[in-house]
């Protein structure tokens, strides 16, 4: 399956987003889309679980989570690093 | 008023005159703030003489240019007289510093630096609201459309549980949703002027303690233009500036009450030692005890103070809106406002019944009251549920 791809299933499992994840375009604003910061905290689990990562803590930030595109660039780099 | 503060030094403006003067005048009428749950009128009236509403506003718009560091050092100042007027002050200052840090490009806010500056205006805030349980980054109201022909104009309609001196505030900034079909967590920042709105009481203050902050509930109905919408999320303003922010200037408060109530508890055993020369009081070690609270917190405060003024700027920015930061910055409000409550108490053992009897230089009731507001003040549990939760990623234990 393509990053962005699982990546938008583990949006849809756990960002508990008010709007379908379907719907938002790669470069949408996960916040604006109703991702709470507790649910951010769940979707980064998630995502260290689902790619077998670990985000370091200068990665933990909003910015980084905010949209599928900046998720996969994210989780590029430290795939890249290893 | 503006002219004689740009020449100065900015650690200078505490010891103008002016507002040393301010600082007297809040001492003065502490008791009859509290007692009779007003707002301090005279010491606002006086912080304004000083020019201290706009320290922080850049000399360019007429202010001082004033950093977190003075303005932490005014509210503790303020708050060792009277904590609500260091309570108000420090609230000032959050909005200012919301205004000044997300939205000094558009002319609509720069013009209204300008007149802040001029007319040393007091900005409230309304984040609260019935219904979100708390939640400042949760709205229901929302900037709605007003049926003017251009559409320039936007109207909103809030519920705001408490808005402190609301009824003495010139302007308001306003937590709502983007548009009515936002979602909850999809908030901006408004900023209204008298003149653009209605705001009619909702509830009472009669509180236990910050009784002069007169902070009741209020409907509040606006109609403005689109321009006093900050350009930038009320995410973004939350997590770079308004956080932080109250939680250092807030913990500079809460010492600045612990301090006053260490004072008294001092000269409570200074007055017992003197009477029996020769033997060090048993109060004494309490003294000890509490002086060790008040210095942990003093040095949390500015170690957050420092690393606040490293990273407000610039590419500091962004560390702001990391899970370490979210942990530190939420540490030091837990620490201080639970440090403040332990040291009046402490206080309150020294002075004994003279500390127990409202009035008197030995009084703490006051000041124990005052400091049980911290914990309350977005509730620390709720601090540490979020703590809790930024812990499951967060790595860093140094």
């Amino acid at each position: 399956m393509p990053v962005k791809d699982k990546i938008r299933k583990v949006i849809k499992d756990h960002a508990r987003l008010a709007v379908d994840v379907a719907a938002l375009e790669d470069s949408a604003d996960l916040g604006e889309a109703g991702m709470t910061s507790h649910a951010n905290v769940m979707l980064m689990l998630a995502l260290e679980n689902e790619f077998g990562l670990e985000f370091p803590d200068s990665m933990l930030s909003r910015s980084v989570f905010e949209s599928v595109d900046t998720i996969a660039a994210a989780i590029q780099t430290l795939q890249e690093e290893r | 008023m503006s002219s004689t503060v740009e020449v100065l030094p900015l650690e200078a403006l505490t010891s103008l005159e002016s507002f040393q003067n301010a600082l007297r005048i809040a001492e003065q009428n502490a008791d009859d703030v509290d007692t009779r749950a007003r707002f301090p009128l005279e010491s606002i009236a006086a912080l304004r003489s000083a020019g201290a509403m706009s320290w922080q506003v850049s000399h360019q718009y007429g202010g001082a240019g004033a950093k977190i560091d003075v303005l932490s050092d005014a509210a503790f100042e303020l708050a060792r007289r009277c904590a609500s007027t260091g309570m108000i002050f420090a609230m000032h200052q959050i909005q200012v510093a919301c205004i000044l840090r997300h939205a000094t490009h558009v002319p609509w806010f720069a013009n209204y630096l300008q007149a802040l500056a001029d007319e040393q205006r007091l900005i409230a805030s309304a984040t609260s609201e019935a219904g979100v349980g708390g939640n400042l980054r949760k709205s229901i109201a929302a900037v709605e459309p007003a049926s003017d022909a251009d559409g320039n104009l936007i109207r909103f309609e809030k519920e705001a549980s408490t808005i402190s001196y609301g009824a003495e505030a010139d302007d308001l900034l306003t937590t709502l949703r983007r548009s009515p079909t936002a979602d909850h967590g999809d908030q901006v920042l408004v900023l209204t002027r008298s003149s653009d709105m209605e705001a009619r009481k909702i509830s009472e203050w009669n509180t236990l303690g910050m009784r002069g902050t007169c902070s009741p509930g209020f409907k509040v109905s606006a109609t403005c233009s689109r321009d006093q919408i900050l350009p930038v999320p009320f995410a973004t303003i939350a997590i770079e500036t308004m956080v932080p922010f109250s939680h250092i200037l807030w913990a500079n408060v809460w010492l600045g009450i612990a301090a006053a109530a260490f004072e008294r508890s001092q000269s409570f055993v200074k007055l017992q030692a003197r009477q029996n020369p020769g033997t060090t009081p048993p109060s004494a070690l309490k003294l000890s005890g509490m002086s060790v609270r008040m210095a942990e917190i003093r040095s949390l405060i500015r170690s957050a103070t420092k690393e606040y003024m490293d990273l407000a700027d610039g590419e500091g920015r962004f560390t702001l809106s990391t899970a370490g930061y979210a942990l530190r910055i939420n540490q030091l409000k837990i620490a201080a406002s639970e440090a403040v409550v332990e040291i009046c108490q402490e206080a309150l053992r020294v002075c004994g019944f003279l500390g127990y009897k409202n009035g008197g230089p030995y009084s703490i009731g006051r000041h124990l009251r005052d400091a049980h507001s911290a914990a309350l003040m977005i509730a620390n549990d709720r601090l540490r549920a979020t703590n809790a939760t930024l812990l499951l990623v967060h790595r860093d234990t140094k």
